[in-house]
């Protein structure tokens, strides 16, 4: 008998299609209402870092260099109080072999999937880690397919993910383009349905593993080189799975001191489903419209329990402006001769500004690049953006509007960063977490789970009850 | 016509707009969920015919022909004088020794 493919069938589907296709049987971990043994599960299902380590180096990931912005630092310096102003790394990620350290999790997941005899593997996104996992599955013999939302309904594809769906073909991938809409999901189930292939899901145990060794390798290289671990680390935060992987390779390098600062690209307004919105936004990633969300509720990802999650180890979150983030693509070029793709630099905004902040004995890290081209870079998103009616100007980036106004900063003193409320993210985690699991009276595992998976404690826990 | 074996592009609408899913926001309702694949044609055929082309991982997918060689057009646009100005600006800026603009 023929199955039932229509969206209501698939949909319905989807546990038993996505069991068979990581082979994860997340229903063990679950210890409470809304609770689940996270370290656990990253443990039994996952790798060690030492594993992850010998993984990678097969396939030629990670190892990056640690580069000083030395005359970054010197103009954050001028902008700076006496005495401010930390010294700026830069994590060179690009070097990894498909331009990003999505190579990492990539590295990882193609891994496990050859290893348990898969024969190709599938991954939802429109983002680097397609052409991560292409890359992967290139150097494993793997048949790979990348679905991507690439065009609004007048059939114009945004210049970045149009760029990323060639490089995936250039790696041998097959590329299912879509127009906007999360239904995206249903042509994913439906192929891995169809072909059998592993999930090369970003949220699976082994996909945020996979950059622990990026939050590790930053430790270890700056203490070689100062003597001393860095003061914190600015991670550009989309689906939460940068920040996670990489504050625990920071704790894995017994560092729990290092601060670990989110940073996005301020996309408010702009609605990530919406056909006219789509095209009205200059980044793909890395940006509020992924940040928020994720962080309040992780487990909306493709996987039943969501290996990132955020607030376990976020320290602070800010954003920028789109603007702040063209500026200082253009300030690595021209001051520092890296040129970068622009999503990517997104913690390097936010590290220019938060540096000015800091004593000039700190170090801060910007924890990642990645490569730029046709399509991935300043010039082609600010032509379509003014394609697109978005006006683009010079002038002070306070006065930034997503999908109407980008603002070249006049000046990098004019670069700010705007904090977010944690502790508001925090009390709306927990309540989607109860809302979603339908979850009444919670029981004391719950309670701990909370706290852990907020940064908090019980206390904090129970406040956000009482509110309810 | 297209020839038999060439590269193509094909498209197929996935969800018509009354399909489409519950959360979706209005605009997006109004439009179908649209797909395009690329892959190598089964058959001679003209553009518009509905074919059967096999991708890069040998899938058979049938769809309408769109495009026969499809390229990938985007580019670097064209120089954005905002960004041109920032260069210059900052290295101004950093010999110069001047705080505060």
């Amino acid at each position: 008998m023929a199955r039932d493919n229509s969206y209501e069938a698939v949909m319905a589907r989807n546990n038993e299609i996505m069991k068979k296709a990581v082979q994860i049987d997340y229903s063990i971990y679950e210890t409470g209402k809304v609770s689940f043994d996270y370290e656990k599960m990253m443990k039994e299902t996952g790798y060690t870092l030492e594993e992850i380590q010998v993984i990678q180096a097969q396939s030629s990931v990670g190892n990056t260099p640690l580069i000083e912005l030395k005359n970054l630092t010197k103009l954050a310096r001028k902008l700076a109080a006496p005495g401010y102003g930390a010294k700026i790394f830069i994590k060179d990620e690009a070097s990894n072999p498909s331009g990003s350290f999505k190579a990492r999790r990539a590295a990882v997941s193609v891994y496990h999937a050859d290893k348990l005899g898969y024969e190709g593997v599938i991954a939802a996104t429109s983002g680097n880690y397609g052409a991560a996992v292409a890359s992967q599955a290139a150097m494993k013999g793997l048949k790979c397919i990348i679905v991507q939302e690439v065009y609004d309904s007048e059939g114009k594809g945004q210049p970045e993910i149009v760029e990323k769906g060639r490089k995936c073909e250039a790696y041998g991938a097959e590329v299912v383009q879509l127009t906007v809409g999360p239904e995206l999901f249903y042509v994913f189930l439906r192929l891995l349905e169809e072909t059998g292939y592993f999930n090369c899901s970003l949220y699976t145990p082994f996909a945020i593993a996979g950059i622990e060794t990026l939050g590790y390798e930053i430790v270890e290289q700056v203490k070689q080189r100062e003597g001393k671990p860095p003061t914190a680390i600015v991670v550009t935060h989309a689906g939460g799975g940068n920040l996670t992987g990489t504050a625990r390779g920071v704790l894995k390098a017994g560092y729990p001191e290092v601060k670990i600062i989110g940073a996005s690209v301020n996309l408010e307004g702009l609605h990530m489903a919406s056909d006219h919105d789509f095209n009205r936004k200059s980044f793909t990633t890395g940006h509020t419209g992924f940040g928020v969300p994720f962080a309040t509720w992780p487990d909306r990802a493709d996987v039943p329990r969501n290996a990132a999650r955020p607030l376990r180890y976020m320290d602070r979150y800010v954003t920028v402006t789109q603007g702040d983030v063209f500026f200082m693509t253009e300030a690595l070029a021209q001051l520092e001769g890296i040129e970068r793709g622009p999503a990517g630099n997104t913690s390097l905004a936010a590290a220019f500004a938060i540096a000015q902040e800091m004593k000039e004995d700190e170090i801060l890290v910007v924890q990642e690049t990645e490569y730029t081209g046709a399509g991935k870079h300043p010039t082609a998103q600010l032509t379509f953006a003014r394609q697109q009616g978005v006006e683009v100007r010079t002038g002070d980036p306070a006065d930034d509007k997503p999908g109407e106004r980008i603002i070249i900063p006049e000046h990098p003193s004019m670069i700010k960063v705007k904090d977010l409320d944690l502790n508001r993210m925090r009390t709306s985690y927990i309540k989607n977490c109860i809302e979603n699991f339908k979850a009444d009276q919670l029981e004391e595992a719950d309670l701990k789970f909370l706290a852990e998976d907020t940064k908090t404690d019980i206390d904090f826990v129970k406040s956000v009850l009482e509110e309810e | 016509m297209v020839q038999k074996g060439q590269w193509v592009e094909i498209h197929n609408i996935i969800l018509k707009p009354s399909e489409r899913a519950p959360q979706v926001p209005e605009d997006t309702k109004k439009v179908p969920l649209e797909m395009f694949v690329k892959g190598f044609l089964q058959h001679d055929a003209e553009i518009g015919d509905t074919v059967e082309i096999k991708t890069l991982t040998d899938r058979k997918v049938k769809g309408k022909l769109i495009r026969e060689n499809p390229e990938h057009g985007h580019d670097f646009g064209k120089p954005i004088r905002e960004l041109l100005e920032i260069g210059p600006k900052l290295r101004v800026l950093l010999k110069e020794g001047e705080d505060r603009g």
